[in-house]
């Protein structure tokens, strides 16, 4: 059988070109889909918080827990995860409205993510975690903890409840909070 | 038989007792995670077993297993005596020693971290020492498989050094530059902490550092595999090596792209912007290439030997491989595997698209389908094709070890599909058992039971290998002698490039690399000066 080394040469030519091109074509469209439909990773920017004070002061003191509606309008929603539950246990947010979580952790590497949607993060002690998200469907949704924060992790697990527009009612203070069932 | 076959035999045992052991671990806990009650469940138990598991498969299977071969390959390939088998011997002491303490540790519930640790937990230091012991004792061997490529350059100048030589060196060169970053983790971080010397830990530092590690390190595991579908499957099956030189620019490429890209592990991580995230997923983008380019030299080697056989048409050298070749067999299903696996990785790599995936049984399934079905597959049929050089008998059967080879495929398929489906659904990672009444979860009991069956079948074809390379050594010395071990020769040779030759360039280029990606996500530590996460301790008798 003869191949004859050019020929060898020019098939791997080939085959190079094509898959080089099948590569910068998956990377176009990951570019294509980052800076043209926003489809990126949470947390963008660097934020740090100190795990062993943050129960004591700042954004995520017990009081300012859960969902709020800023004085600006946007919905953000402020989640403590520590070893081992979410503080707090349920999350109501409105339908079809941007979203801001922003997750911190006093203890270990906890991670969040909620079942159904592009919601996924770390939650890492030191920094504060952000995703910003809109809901589609109404309903409650499964938050667990998708990262091993020791051994009662199997049981730390949350909800977010999704409710019409015109059923999120924020109080006085632009607060909402899960209705007790 | 071969000179250093009782430093071979020894490495490659450890790496399958501990393989034995974990596979067992592994279905039950699959088990406990299961709708279906399993003995001896609870947390403890789960998440212990998990780190065992973790260390055995990741550690110390593939870490013995990578070395053994490595010195089967020096004396072989380069037809010559093993440098300073002392100092292998030393190596292997320092591993079985340190995979002891890791055994100890574990399994008396004092180091329940998993495999890859997540400080600020922090196990008993002497978990940590073990692994360390580990990869010391794999430091001696890249040196000495170094010092072996070295030596037989300068007795053959001007000479290519054999491909399959020459791909164990990239993978000694690559496994160094892999262990800075976990070494760095363990000796000036977590170590310290578990020792009770500090008492709080950077733990995005800790994330980073370890993400240098964990995606190189696929690539040390991987390279053996790759070592066989160049230089073995293409000799069985009566073939040439299509390229030489593509195959040393695919091992090169590993070396150079395996190392920059460990931050797509933390794409959901806060600790790093978006900045560098993008920059080591487009360098992702380009580690694919060395596979890619895999597949054609591979399969165009293949069908030269199909076509020596007699196969026409455009497929028709397919079906006149010799498939009842334990190596050809299984480097076909390992092809099959890579194709799901490969997919499976270019959707973890794609930046945002990451998050539907991410710490979900995809995940797993990923990494077990391209690990454990298209890595771990070559190992056993490296094991089969060396054995014989090994002991001095040839195999009492083929077919036990082609049966061995499919219930294999087939059980990691059956594992794994299952997984795959329910991560994209949400199953999330690490959990010992799920609330089967939640009506949200319940629907997964039929995927459980499907992957649930992959287990048992991957445990039976476990017993099966273990059985097979037993009934060498109980085999009598064969009538007929034991052919020697020949790598396939290329269709065209020589003419390789004095860069391809050795690893000079490639080193200063992967300094570069990892400059350019790594500088800036280390140093940022020390610039932001994140607060610091206090030591939670799970060695509680300490």
């Amino acid at each position: 059988m003869a191949i004859d080394e050019h020929s060898v040469a020019r098939s791997e030519r080939r085959w190079a070109t094509a898959m080089i091109t099948a590569s910068a074509t998956l990377l176009a469209a990951i570019v294509y889909a980052s800076l043209g439909a926003h489809i990126t990773p949470p947390s963008n920017s660097l934020e740090t918080v100190d795990p062993a004070t943050l129960h004591v002061a700042g954004e995520f003191v017990e009081a300012n827990l859960g969902t709020k509606v800023e004085s600006g309008g946007e919905v953000v929603a402020r989640i403590v995860t520590a070893q081992f539950a979410f503080q707090p246990a349920c999350v109501v947010v409105p339908q079809d409205t941007p979203v801001t979580f922003r997750i911190a952790s006093p203890d270990v590497i906890h991670g969040v993510m909620i079942l159904g949607t592009n919601v996924n993060s770390m939650v890492v002690p030191g920094y504060v975690s952000r995703v910003r998200t809109r809901f589609q469907d109404t309903g409650d949704m499964l938050m667990p903890c998708h990262e091993f924060c020791g051994l009662g992790h199997s049981q730390m697990l949350a909800h977010v409840r999704v409710v019409a527009k015109a059923d999120f009612k924020p109080d006085a203070n632009g607060r909402a909070t899960c209705a007790p069932e | 038989m071969l000179r250093n076959s009782r430093l071979i035999l020894a490495h490659l045992w450890l790496a399958f007792a501990a393989f034995g052991a974990a596979i067992v671990l592994g279905l039950w806990q699959m088990w406990v995670r299961s709708p279906f009650a399993a003995p001896l469940a609870s947390s403890e138990n789960y998440f212990m077993s998990v780190t065992a598991h973790g260390s055995a498969m990741g550690y110390v299977l593939t870490t013995f297993f990578i070395m053994g071969f490595g010195y089967f390959v020096a004396e072989t390939a380069l037809s010559r005596p093993l440098p300073f088998p002392r100092l292998a011997w030393t190596g292997f002491t320092l591993g079985i020693v340190g995979a002891l303490l890791v055994v100890a540790t574990v399994f008396s519930g004092r180091a329940t971290v998993l495999f890859t640790f997540y400080p600020p937990l922090t196990a008993t230091p002497w978990f940590y020492v073990g692994l360390v012991m580990v990869v010391v004792g794999s430091w001696i061997w890249c040196a000495l498989m170094l010092v072996a490529m070295a030596g037989w350059k300068r007795d053959n100048p001007g000479q290519a050094v054999p491909l399959a030589m020459f791909a164990t060196t990239a993978n000694a060169v690559l496994w160094l530059w892999t262990t800075v970053g976990v070494a760095a983790e363990l000796l000036f971080i977590v170590i310290p902490a578990a020792f009770g010397w500090t008492q709080a830990v950077d733990v995005g530092l800790t994330r980073t550092l370890f993400s240098w590690t964990l995606h190189a390190i696929v690539y040390f595991w991987l390279i053996p595999a790759y070592i066989a579908f160049y230089t073995m499957a293409p000799q069985l099956a009566g073939g040439r090596l299509y390229s030489d030189l593509m195959a040393r620019i695919s091992f090169v490429a590993f070396l150079i792209y395996g190392l920059p890209v460990g931050l797509h592990h933390l794409f959901m991580d806060p600790e790093h912007a978006t900045g560098f995230k993008s920059v080591q997923m487009v360098l992702t983008v380009l580690v694919a290439v060395p596979t890619l380019l895999t597949v054609f030299t591979v399969c165009a080697s293949m069908e030269i030997a199909g076509r020596l056989r007699g196969g026409r048409g455009l497929l028709g050298w397919v079906a006149a491989l010799p498939w009842k070749q334990p190596l050809v067999l299984a480097t076909g299903l390992s092809f099959f595997m890579l194709w799901f696996g490969g997919f499976g990785g270019l959707i973890n790599m794609s930046y945002g698209m990451n998050a539907m995936v991410h710490n979900t049984s995809w995940v797993t399934a990923h990494f077990h389908m391209i690990f454990g079905g298209s890595v771990v597959i070559m190992y056993f049929a490296i094991s089969y094709e060396i054995w014989p050089r090994l002991t001095g008998r040839m195999a009492p059967s083929l077919g036990l070890q082609r049966a061995q080879l499919w219930s294999w495929a087939v059980g990691m398929m059956t594992l794994s599909l299952p997984w795959h489906w329910l991560g994209l659904k949400g199953q999330w990672r690490r959990v010992a058992q799920f609330d089967y009444t939640d009506p949200a979860i319940s629907w997964w009991t039929p995927w459980m039971a499907m992957s649930l069956v992959g287990g048992i079948l991957l445990v039976g074809s476990a017993f099966l290998f273990l059985w097979n390379l037993a009934s060498f050594h109980r085999a009598g010395r064969s009538a007929e002698a034991v052919p020697p071990m020949n790598f396939a020769v290329a269709l065209h040779s020589g003419g390789t490039p004095a860069a391809l030759n050795g690893f000079r360039i490639w080193n200063i280029l992967v300094l570069v690399l990892m400059v350019a990606a790594y500088a800036f996500p280390i140093a940022q530590s020390f610039i932001v000066k994140p607060p610091y996460a206090v030591v939670h301790r799970v060695d509680r008798t300490n």
